[in-house]
């Protein structure tokens, strides 16, 4: 049983004010906010003062652009799947990168299916995208670019801002997958200059089974899930209103903390990086140290194979993911990986330490000094490793 | 947790793990695709395993089922050791889960390997160092596909499997 949780990727404890917040709504005993009466104008009313907290935290000024959905992966669909579904009379070509998380790549790959076409562009070794490659790859078929705000796997920060200049001036719908930026790193859709922005309150610490599709004004898109007119008519189903209620409490949290938050986290990544050398060595930090998220962590540790090192760490007390295919369950190396250059053993022992605001630097060292341990003992039974 | 018990067991408590020094039988698998590769190492006297020892590189039911391979080996005659098969490993292992048949129980596979090594060298027939490499089309079946993670036949141009939904590689 992990007792530290190095795995926030995965994984966030419900902050305290959160939880009180949720506990609180289900006592409460909200009606259905669409119904014709008190009760359900009170609903409807906390549902809309959730959406404001959320719209802050990414500086959207009309709260009307802000869909609540089930999940990050939800809103990604619905970005990709509604603006291809709504424009197709436009043409059928969707720009993308091959690192996106498996929500987009696998839309896309749905879509394609369906008659659509698909250029997917290459990263640089740190897993940046070039602008003008997707500036490239645009044609007049193209009616959606699609670029993640940062990786889930090694952590890199592409330069969405510069993406979107291009897709504005050739008018090409942007979408980005911002589910592991959101909350974690200031986000201002407006500076940014997407079209569609995707995200989820689980990385920020407020629940699962709830997210958020900002949708700039005038962007023709359809629902994805039919039915009544929630949402604005963007997205049917009986609102979700004990985590809409989570979600907005930890996006005010979010919104109020990021400075320190940030702060925090990157002193623990630094020491994790710097102290790293003196506890193992043969190793490589995948990602961008200029451009990457102050809570994630990729190390590529050689000659030995990712899932055994975290069901051995789990052991310790230490939780964290792996990329390796064996642990995926797809039992394919990761993509990501393979895309930035990785060959397929290195990718496979790779780790992605993903630290939360409650870790403290004690933990961090009590981390490697168990994994020091964990990697000896893996790599004296691995045939790759000659001493 | 995905593994059985007496998984868990030969993982955090690997038995005979090593390399055996004069070993005149050693097999080696290997599976980059899915990251797995294993060695055993044979001593074999009067046709009989007198020791084996194995190092492995992959996931924890590749470890297990390296040491469980061992255990059930050790002190076999070469006929009997010739029968055991990734079967009976992963049946003394209270069973793998299904995705990792495929890829992780290849210590039987291994162990044949290490006989014929011995035999070989018994007989005097050299043969060409094993590529490391594994064969990209492992799903490909004559002229049909099938999906490598449920089995079921999958179109040659497929991007998803229809019965399990699983990503297919694009040139399968």
């Amino acid at each position: 049983m992990s007792a530290i949780n190095l795995d926030h990727i995965s994984t966030n404890q419900l902050l305290p004010e959160v939880q009180d917040a949720m506990i609180e709504a289900i006592k409460n005993s909200y009606a259905n906010p669409s119904s014709q009466n008190s009760k359900g104008d009170e609903a409807a009313g906390v549902i809309e003062k959730s959406r404001e907290s959320v719209a802050r935290l990414i500086n959207c000024k009309n709260t009307k652009q802000i869909a609540f959905t089930s999940s990050g992966t939800e809103s990604i669909n619905h970005a990709i799947k509604g603006v291809a579904f709504a424009n197709s009379d436009k043409g059928k070509h969707i720009v993308t990168t091959n690192i996106e998380h498996a929500a987009a790549n696998r839309s896309i790959k749905r879509l394609t299916q369906m008659g659509y076409k698909a250029t997917s562009v290459e990263v640089d070794n740190k897993g940046r995208v070039n602008p003008d490659d997707i500036a490239k790859a645009i044609t007049s078929e193209t009616i959606l670019v699609s670029v993640m705000h940062s990786n889930n796997e090694i952590g890199t920060i592409q330069p969405i801002e510069e993406i979107a200049k291009i897709t504005k001036e050739k008018k090409v719908i942007f979408h980005s997958d911002a589910v592991d930026s959101v909350g974690i790193v200031p986000i201002d859709v407006l500076q940014l200059g997407v079209d569609l922005l995707s995200f989820a309150s689980n990385p920020y610490y407020g629940p699962t089974g709830v997210g958020g599709l900002y949708i700039r004004r005038g962007i023709s898109i359809w629902p994805i899930i039919d039915g009544g007119v929630q949402e604005r008519n963007k997205r049917a189903g009986t609102e979700n209103i004990i985590g809409i209620i989570g979600m907005g409490v930890a996006a005010d949290l979010a919104k109020k903390n990021m400075d320190k938050r940030v702060a925090h986290l990157n002193n623990l990544k630094n020491l994790l990086i710097s102290e790293f050398p003196n506890y193992v060595d043969e190793y490589c930090i995948n990602g961008d140290p200029e451009n990457g998220l102050p809570n994630l962590v990729s190390v590529a540790i050689k000659y030995i194979e990712g899932e055994s090192i975290i069901l051995m760490l789990d052991d310790e007390g230490y939780a964290v993911s792996t990329r390796s295919a064996c642990a995926a369950g797809s039992l394919r190396a990761s993509h990501v990986l393979m895309s930035i250059g990785l060959d397929h053993a290195d990718a496979q022992g790779t780790l992605v330490i993903t630290p939360g605001v409650e870790n403290t630097k004690e933990e961090i060292i009590g981390f490697l000094k168990a994994l020091k341990n964990v990697v000896k003992t893996l790599r004296d039974i691995s045939p790759l490793y000659k001493k | 947790m995905i593994y059985s018990k007496t998984v868990m067991d030969h993982f955090k408590n690997p038995r005979n793990v090593g390399v055996i020094e004069g070993a005149n039988g050693v097999g080696e698998v290997g599976n980059p695709l899915c990251g797995d590769m294993m060695t055993i190492y044979l001593k074999i006297e009067d046709d009989h395993i007198k020791d084996i020892k194995f190092q492995t590189f992959g996931c924890g039911s590749a470890i297990a089922v390296s040491s469980m391979l061992t255990e059930i080996t050790m002190g076999k005659s070469i006929d009997e050791a010739k029968k055991i098969t990734n079967k009976d490993v992963a049946k003394a292992l209270e069973g793998l889960p299904k995705n990792k048949l495929h890829c992780s129980n290849l210590g039987a596979d291994a162990l044949q390997l290490a006989i014929k090594n011995y035999e070989d060298k018994k007989n005097g027939i050299i043969r060409p160092e094993p590529r490391r490499e594994a064969e990209k089309h492992e799903h490909v079946d004559g002229k049909k596909c099938f999906c490598p993670y449920c089995d079921a036949e999958v179109k040659k141009t497929a991007v998803f499997c229809k019965a399990c939904q699983s990503d297919l590689d694009e040139h399968h």
